[in-house]
């Protein structure tokens, strides 16, 4: 079973669906105990990182996802659940978040030059960077859709795969069985399904 | 490289598509799902569902077909029509929604973009004006371009998206339905104001109109378009292919 985690951000109606669509075991929670019951975890999320990670940690969810971590459950941050992985974001002022993967969250804005439209959103062509088990669908060039204003700086080592946008964008991460997606993979059509196909199908005998 | 954008915009009364659809292959051309996936498997970007009805039992519906689309199409889904609160928000959102297009709602209450943008996120939060010119000034329409509300244009959109609005949908009354070709003028003008992406809709009659859109004015993110589409007087997956060999980056 598949546990979107659910701690009051967002709405998780598409990554539900999606996620039946390549016929996982998903549910929407926010109940501690089912989540330590899951195989694999999601990290949802949309909106502010300050006010994410706060809610993240008055739920105490913020815990059981170390834990599970360490007992090497996979878990996959998407959008703002991917950001919320790093060490530190500066979306209004400072915030740490979880620490899973080294990293900050930036501005683009001041990264890409200006007359780039903030948010970066659209379909956006990947560029795969390093292979990763929830890219073994994926070749290289497929759209995805973005939607965000800040990204992830992060090392080399952490990132397999990116998109064009001023600068290269961090678009996937992984650190051991810590995956991140920038994009929305529910909402990415056939290319974003095959993503969440393969996350599920981790540790699947082949 | 971020592609150009082409979303089809669909009409949704009484829990059916309006505005006469024209497709072979399709068992029931005004059902929803069926249009949505219809367009979803070939080549739309985005989808826009404006919801026309008025009663509030209509509009229950009108989130039940929003669902049942949002559970089996998975591009990018914007709603607009009777926006008026946070609770119009909150009820297409939790539906499926992924954008959400304030129009008269954000007229009547110039605090709803910001207030939305606060609560959901800026890239929620989609404005939609009607513009037409009048006297040589651009103004802003209200109740879907019948009423004029004597507001500049291009300084209301700047004050919106500087309150939150993620998305500016631009449709213009002057070209819209004449199909001739979009407002290069208007768009133009509003690409320079603002700095978030700017949808064009209204004008469009072929999709050579669509490439000079993109070459005209290469800011705009995306352009809409409903008849058209509908018709099949444009094919999205060859309109794209077209766009490409003019060497605009698009999705195929």
């Amino acid at each position: 079973m598949i546990a979107i985690i659910d701690y009051g951000v967002g709405n998780l109606f598409s990554l539900k669906s999606s996620l039946s669509a390549v016929g996982a075991d998903a549910v929407v929670t926010g109940d501690a105990r089912v989540i330590e019951s899951a195989d694999k975890l999601i990290l949802p999320g949309v909106g502010a990182f300050g006010d994410a990670i706060d809610k993240l940690r008055k739920s105490g969810l913020d815990e059981i996802i170390y834990k599970k971590v360490e007992n090497g459950t996979p878990l996959m941050g998407i959008c703002l659940g991917m950001q919320l992985l790093f060490d530190k974001s500066y979306e209004y002022g400072e915030h740490m978040g979880l620490g899973l993967i080294h990293g900050d969250i930036i501005s683009l804005k001041k990264e890409i030059p200006s007359e780039l439209d903030v948010p970066h959103m659209g379909w956006n062509a990947l560029s795969v960077k390093k292979e990763s088990p929830i890219l073994k669908y994926v070749k290289g060039g497929e759209h995805v859709y973005f939607v965000h204003s800040f990204f992830a700086r992060v090392s080399q080592d952490y990132t397999t795969a990116s998109a064009e946008y001023g600068v290269d964008v961090t678009a996937c991460v992984q650190n051991k069985n810590v995956y991140g997606c920038q994009f929305h993979p529910e909402k990415s059509g056939e290319v974003g399904l095959s993503i969440l196909r393969a996350f599920c199908e981790l540790g699947d005998t082949e | 490289m971020i592609t150009k954008r082409i979303i089809p915009c669909l009409d949704v009364k009484d829990g059916r598509v309006v505005k006469g659809v024209n497709f072979k292959n399709l068992n029931d051309v005004s059902s929803p799902v069926e249009l949505a996936k219809y367009y979803s498997d070939n080549g739309a970007d985005e989808l826009v569902f404006y919801d026309i009805t008025a009663s509030f039992e209509e509009r229950r519906l009108f989130t039940d077909i929003l669902r049942e689309v949002a559970s089996k199409i998975f591009i990018p889904l914007t709603v607009g029509g009777g926006i008026n609160t946070l609770d119009d928000f909150e009820r297409v959102l939790t539906s499926g929604a992924d954008k959400v297009s304030v129009n008269s709602g954000a007229i009547r209450n110039p605090s709803l973009v910001g207030e939305a943008a606060k609560k959901y996120g800026d890239q929620c939060v989609v404005l939609s004006a009607d513009v037409k010119r009048v006297g040589g000034k651009f103004h802003v329409f209200a109740k879907g371009g019948r009423e004029d509300t004597g507001i500049e244009a291009i300084s209301w959109i700047k004050r919106c998206v500087d309150s939150g609005a993620g998305e500016v949908v631009v449709n213009s009354i002057d070209t819209d339905g004449v199909k001739r070709g979009f407002d290069l003028e208007m768009l133009s003008a509003v690409c320079e104001a603002v700095n978030v992406p700017v949808i064009a809709s209204g004008g469009a009659g072929s999709s050579a109109d669509f490439t000079k859109l993109f070459k005209t004015v290469p800011k705009i993110s995306a352009g809409l378009a409903a008849s058209i589409f509908h018709f099949g007087e444009v094919e999205i997956n060859a309109l794209k292919r077209e766009l490409a060999e003019n060497g605009i980056t698009v999705r195929i």
